[in-house]
Order: structure tokens, then C-alpha cells, then sequence
């Protein structure tokens, strides 16, 4: 049982967290046929204000360098609820919170 | 009409006989350029360019850069297409020879742009560098550029540009809400007249078809901003100042554009912002004769050519229907759903048909007017901006 089981406790907890965040990550994917509907949201949809490469249009970039500074609190808060006094409007109705943190991890980041 | 000589270019130095093999196929054939247009795929991005009297695709070109949200103008001749890309690129493309004849990077970030009356400069509106930019229509060599200025030397986004009558230019600058008209009469001293304080964020004009009215709409202010060209000493108006001042205003999920003057008689039809719904104004006195409620908030509303018919697509989520409305009655006589996502509408020179783009089935649909019904379609990689050759003796488009 040691032998392939982490006795030290620091890394028990490490294996644990791990073992945690990789199934929780499956559980919360979005289905394949989601995420590709995703995908066409952000170049199409979001793009439309946003740019198609994501550059930045009416509303600014998207581009993984010029977010570095946006906590994805901040982005996920934006998303699902816009921003007052802009044109960004809240996709809430559209887009699940589940959904948006994963948009917003493996397509913004 | 244009005539191709034995000398056009490729085959110039071959022999005589494959020569006269190659103006079997094309090289001698006349041929208009009326009944062309140009398809706009975003995605891989290129041009379809078709053929409106027998609804077929003739080529596609690729290698133009970003092409989402672009457009295009026409040579006054109507044989070459002007190409606005969201990559600052300004392509020029013979519609006779298929092909591009020259291209450039003028900006970083561009939206659209306009060609003169005279057909001799080309303009570009631009988000980065926020500016005006002329170009020879013949070399597309720079001529001037008019940087967006304001407040504290910041540069503004440029949105709404169009030619207007006497060799001018107009447009809005989005963050400075401010019109600006160019007179290019002597390109090297370009004077422009700038009208301030006209509405917050105006995000899109159009132009009368007389040429007469510059009409922005704005996204941070009620109403919309109007310039009458034949009394521009009485200032930019509000009109509409009212309108819907009560209700809520919904969440915009695409900004609407107010191309195209959809005119019946007196009454212009134009796409409320945040509402499922299209305003009928009077022209003579500028108020609100109807609200026409709408499945959706409207992105693009076009008069057929004779104006008898109104036809609007939507924004997301409402995307996939388009409705049209009888320009007497007032009201809604077909709903149609040519597919997902439709983008754009472009009716054939006297409107006996209309194409839509559709952008998320790879389609492009082609209805009959008067029957509603589909004639044919085309496939295309995710369509979005549908532009004939007509356009080039329209004034604005």
C-alpha cells in the first residue's frame, strides 16, 4: 500500500486535490457538440463587437495577452451579467456559469 | 461593357493557336458587369463572386486577410469591387478577370468605407488608428488621412461613413459623438466641418437616397442624430428624442446597421435598439408614425428597390427568421426561416429577388419578392455580407 500510496501528508492532500480537479474537470466540460457550439459563439457571436480573431472591434480585444490582468472572476462577472454603461450585454440566458468557466479557461486564456 | 483584347495579359506571348483557344473561354467573350455581385465568406475567409441572372457562383478568391464584418463599394464603371477587411485591408478585385489587382494593409482595426462621387478616391473608416483614410481609387495609393481628434488628443473610433453629394465624405466618430463632413474638392486641402455634441456613441449612419439627410443612430442616447446637407448651418437635431423613453431597454446582442434608407413614400423604416421592434418616421416632420413589433431586435431593415416591401433579419438568438412588412399596410405579411444565422440581404438590381446569408448552414438562400419562395441557394463558408454591382451608382452604399 505505501508503495504506490503518498504517505506524507502534504502530498496525500496533493493527490487528493488532483485526483479532485481531473474528475471534477471531466464532470464539468461541456458536452462536444457544446463546445463547438461555444467556439462559433465567441468567433461569430462575440466576434461581431469583438473582431472574428478576437482583436478587438466596437468592444475591446480578447486576445489572451490583453486579458492577462482580468481575474477570471472579473471575466466570468462580465460575461454573465455585461457591464453597465457599455454595449457589452449579459449572456447569462445563454451561456450556463459552468459553461462560462470553461470558456473562459480554455478559450480566453 | 468591356472588351478583352487578344493582349490580355497571361496569354499575350503564346501561340496564336492556343490563343484563340483561350478566347474561346473568355478572353474575347463580352461581358457585363451588372449582374455581378460578391459573396463575403468569413470563414476561411474569401469572395464568392456571382452572377444574378443565372444564380450561379463564378469563383472564389482567397488570401483577403480578416474578412469578418466586411463590405464593399464599387468603381463607378462597375467592374471592380472595393473590399473594406476588419484587418485594415482594402482589396480591389476585377469582377471581369476574377482576380485581385491590388491589395494593402492600410490600419490596424477598419469597419467600412465609401468610394467619391467622382469614383476617383476610395475612404476608409477605422477603429485603430481612429481615423479617415483616402485612397486613389486607381492606385490605392494614400491621399490623405484625417485622424479622429478629440478631447484630450485622443483618437475616436470611426463608424458611419459615407460619400455624400459635392465630392464630400461623412461620418461619426463613436466615442467622441461628434459628425464630421469632408470635402475632398482639392484632396491635398481636405476642409471638414465637425459637429459636436450630436448624441452619445453613435454606432452607424446612413444617407438618404437624394443625398439630402445624414442620419446617425445612437447607442448611448435616445433618438438619432440628424444632418440636413442642405442646411448644415442649422446643426446636427435630435429626432426621436422621445422614443421609448418608458420601456426597458433590452440587452443588445448585436449592434444594428442603418445601411440602406428603407423608404415608402414619406416614411423611413429603421431598427430600434434594444426592442423587438421597427420605427416608421415621417419624413416631412420626423416623428414616430408606428412601431411595428418584430420577433426580434432588428439588425438589418432594407427596402425592396421600390420600396414596397421591408425586409428585416435579427440579432442572436433571433437569428435564423427574417420578416417582411408591407410598406402600405404597416404590418407583417411573411415570416420566413431561410436558416441559422442569417447575416445579410441584398435584393437583385429591381428586387425581383433577394439573397440571404445564412451564416451558420454554410448558405446562401434566394427568394422571389413577390412569391416568397425559394429559388435556388448557393453553398458558402459561413456568408456574411452580400453586395451587388448596383451599388455603384447609389449614393451612400
Amino acid at each position: 500500500m505505501s508503495l504506490f500510496w503518498p504517505c506524507n501528508r502534504h502530498a496525500q492532500l496533493l493527490f487528493s486535490l488532483s485526483l479532485l480537479s481531473t474528475s471534477s474537470a471531466f464532470a464539468l466540460d461541456p458536452s462536444q457538440n457544446r463546445q463547438e457550439e461555444l467556439r462559433n459563439m465567441l468567433k461569430h457571436d462575440c466576434g461581431s463587437c469583438h473582431g472574428l480573431t478576437l482583436k478587438g472591434g466596437l468592444g475591446p480585444s480578447l486576445l489572451a495577452q490583453d486579458l492577462v490582468n482580468k481575474p477570471d472572476d472579473y471575466l466570468l462577472e462580465t460575461i454573465q451579467n455585461g457591464r453597465q454603461g457599455t454595449a457589452m450585454p449579459p449572456w447569462k440566458p445563454f451561456i450556463t456559469e459552468q459553461e462560462t468557466r470553461w470558456f473562459i479557461q480554455t478559450l480566453l486564456r | 461593357m468591356i472588351k478583352h483584347s487578344f493582349s490580355c495579359s497571361p496569354f499575350s506571348k503564346v501561340p496564336l493557336l492556343l490563343s484563340l483557344i483561350f478566347s474561346q473561354i473568355g478572353c474575347t467573350e463580352l461581358r457585363g458587369t451588372g449582374d455581378l455581385g460578391v459573396i463575403i465568406e468569413r470563414e476561411p475567409a474569401a469572395i464568392q463572386l456571382i452572377n444574378t441572372s443565372t444564380n450561379k457562383s463564378l469563383s472564389r478568391i482567397t488570401e483577403l486577410g480578416d474578412l469578418s464584418h466586411a463590405s464593399i463599394v464599387y468603381s463607378r464603371d462597375a467592374r471592380y469591387a472595393f473590399i473594406f477587411g476588419r484587418d485594415g485591408g482594402l482589396t480591389k478585385i476585377d469582377l471581369l478577370q476574377n482576380k485581385i489587382t491590388q491589395r494593402i494593409i492600410q490600419a490596424g482595426n477598419s469597419i467600412g468605407g465609401a468610394i467619391s462621387q467622382d469614383g476617383e478616391l476610395i475612404a476608409v473608416s477605422n477603429y485603430t488608428p481612429g481615423g479617415v483614410k483616402i485612397f486613389s481609387s486607381d492606385t490605392l495609393e494614400l491621399i490623405a488621412d484625417i485622424p479622429a481628434l478629440y478631447g484630450d488628443n485622443q483618437l475616436s473610433k470611426v463608424v458611419g461613413l459615407v460619400d455624400a453629394p459635392d465630392q464630400k465624405f461623412i461620418f461619426s466618430l463613436f466615442d467622441a459623438g461628434e459628425i464630421w463632413v469632408a470635402n475632398l474638392k482639392n484632396p491635398t486641402q481636405v476642409k471638414i466641418e465637425k459637429f459636436k455634441n450630436i448624441g452619445k456613441q453613435p454606432y452607424d449612419a446612413l444617407l438618404s437616397p437624394d443625398g439630402r439627410y445624414y442620419i446617425a443612430g445612437l447607442f448611448g442616447d435616445r433618438g438619432l442624430a440628424l444632418l440636413d446637407l442642405w442646411s448644415p448651418e442649422q446643426g446636427v437635431k435630435r429626432i426621436l428624442p422621445d422614443y421609448g423613453k418608458n420601456d426597458e431597454k433590452m440587452p443588445v446582442y448585436k449592434m444594428p446597421h442603418l445601411e440602406g434608407w428603407a423608404m415608402a413614400g414619406n416614411l423611413m423604416f429603421i431598427p430600434a435598439v434594444g426592442q423587438h421592434e421597427v420605427l416608421v418616421v415621417d419624413q416631412n416632420t420626423w416623428q414616430l408614425v408606428k412601431r411595428i413589433p418584430v420577433i426580434g431586435q432588428p439588425v438589418f431593415v432594407m427596402a425592396r428597390p421600390d420600396g414596397r416591401q421591408i425586409w428585416v433579419n435579427f440579432a442572436f438568438p433571433d437569428n435564423a427568421q427574417v420578416q417582411v412588412i408591407d410598406a402600405k399596410e404597416l404590418q407583417i405579411v411573411k415570416s420566413l426561416t431561410p436558416g441559422k444565422a442569417v447575416l445579410h440581404m441584398e435584393f437583385t438590381p429591381r428586387g425581383k429577388n433577394v439573397w440571404i446569408s445564412a451564416r451558420d448552414d454554410n448558405q446562401v438562400i434566394i427568394y422571389d419578392t413577390s412569391s416568397f419562395k425559394e429559388i435556388s441557394r448557393l453553398p458558402a463558408n459561413k456568408p456574411s455580407g452580400i453586395f451587388f454591382s448596383s451599388r455603384a451608382h447609389k449614393m451612400g452604399l
